[in-house]
């Protein structure tokens, strides 16, 4: 929720309804029964205590999907959030209008797809996977999220797919090109990468890496390896992911359990579940173009989530950061609304 | 300032309005992808277990399933979430049906 990198200007509002228009007046033309432009994403309240000052932050995230036809599909997403702090005269707050990503998707067969337009950059496994409030377990992304992710998106193209699914395992690429762009609705570096995943479902194991190069100033390469488990028959998660560049490196570990094996997922105690997570940075080097921290940090995070009926979800944590630039305590809450729905009555 | 908070209230209203004028009669039933009941022949059925197995193993992985939708964006959510989670189209073919038997 904290990645407001790309400000619209009027005229970011008027192009981004510009393509939503259009795409959805093609849409109109084209869509079958199932194919109705969608609107979806989430919506939540957070608080966020340190230090005894508590800010506020009410935010939506919507994202709009138009399906041109049966191989091509329009979508994008935006952030939008106000965050109320406290200041010496009182409350004082700042808003930010961010056009998170605005792709086009063209599906080229059943192994391939190519992506254009500003996508949200395949590093790693939490950008495109665990970002969108309704997902994440904790409101803070891991301290090694902004590592090859840059700005978090990317301007350029990308192709991507599952090379390989049978019964036993799957096996899916990306590999992107992005063009250095500093227009303030679509910012990016310049960079090139790619990342590739296997998943065992009998084992329900996920086991991926990535790989980036990032010309800035000078050439980066960045690397990270993510592992997932989750154990069949259960409703317990592991995932973790570690992290590489040229001057920093860090890991994270994070479990959640559901407590759905005690009365089902839908009684009172099953809807809880406690998550956990632990992370450390390291830092050999100054660099601030890299997104981590700027000294040695280490950070746990417990947490009690509950989900309410109606895709509404609690979530709360504690958070203990210690850093050689000062320790910290954080405590956070809110509460997120997971909406989808389509644009229009289906025929 | 006023126009910006004009212009964020009347998007929250639009949201806000959208789903009780969108949803056609024939919406799906509240967890409808998780437990959809439609059986209509042997070969239906495997793929529909194809499809439970597919769900679980591949959208399951980052979040729970929807309590429900209307049928008529199935479609567009499995477009949608083909490139995001690079499905195979045999995949998304009987993810697609097990949402939408």
């Amino acid at each position: 929720m904290w990645n407001c990198r790309n400000r619209l200007t009027h005229r970011g509002y008027r192009v981004l309804g510009t393509c939503i228009l259009t795409g959805a007046f093609i849409a109109v033309s084209y869509a079958p029964a199932q194919n109705i432009p969608l609107i979806s994403g989430g919506a939540g309240f957070f608080t966020r205590t340190s230090g005894g000052k508590t800010s506020y932050i009410p935010t939506i995230e919507p994202l709009a999907a138009a399906p041109l036809g049966s191989h091509a599909l329009v979508e994008g997403r935006a952030n939008l959030l106000e965050d109320f702090f406290p200041s010496a005269s009182g409350y004082d707050h700042v808003h930010f209008v961010a056009l998170t990503y605005l792709q086009m998707d063209y599906l080229v067969g059943a192994h391939a797809t190519i992506v254009a337009g500003e996508y949200l950059t395949p590093f790693g496994s939490y950008n495109e996977r665990l970002a969108p409030i309704w997902i994440g377990n904790f409101q803070d992304p891991p301290l090694t999220a902004g590592l090859g992710t840059g700005t978090g998106s990317s301007v350029g193209g990308m192709l991507r797919g599952s090379a390989i699914s049978t019964s036993n395992y799957s096996l899916d690429y990306a590999a992107f090109y992005s063009a250095a762009s500093s227009n303030q609705n679509f910012n990016s570096q310049n960079s090139w990468g790619g990342r590739s995943s296997i998943y065992v479902p009998r084992a329900r194991f996920e086991l991926g890496a990535s790989f980036s190069r990032v010309n800035v100033t000078a050439q980066t390469n960045n690397v990270a390896v993510h592992a997932w488990w989750e154990p069949a028959d259960s409703s317990f998660k592991l995932r973790s992911e570690y992290d590489h560049c040229t001057h920093a490196q860090g890991y994270w570990i994070e479990a959640d359990y559901r407590l759905s094996p005690f009365g089902g997922p839908d009684s009172a105690l099953g809807r809880l579940e406690p998550v956990f997570r632990w992370q450390q940075v390291f830092r050999n080097s100054p660099d601030p173009s890299d997104g981590l921290p700027s000294a040695d940090t280490q950070r746990i995070d417990a947490g009690l989530n509950y989900h309410l009926p109606h895709e509404v979800r609690i979530i709360t944590s504690y958070s203990r950061q210690l850093s050689a630039t000062g320790n910290a305590n954080l405590w956070q809450t809110g509460i997120t609304y997971r909406f989808l729905f389509p644009t229009w009555r289906g025929r | 300032m006023t126009r910006y908070f004009t212009s964020i209230g009347l998007g929250l209203l639009c949201v806000a309005v959208l789903p009780m004028i969108a949803q056609p009669p024939d919406s799906a039933p509240p967890n409808a992808a998780a437990s959809p009941t439609t059986k209509r022949d042997r070969t239906n059925s495997a793929q529909q277990s194809d499809g439970e197995r597919k769900f679980t193993q591949n959208c399951g992985r980052c979040h729970t399933s929807p309590e429900g939708f209307s049928p008529a964006i199935s479609r567009t959510i499995l477009q949608h979430m083909r490139v995001r989670a690079s499905l195979g189209k045999q995949d998304e073919e009987d993810i697609l049906h097990f949402l939408n038997p």
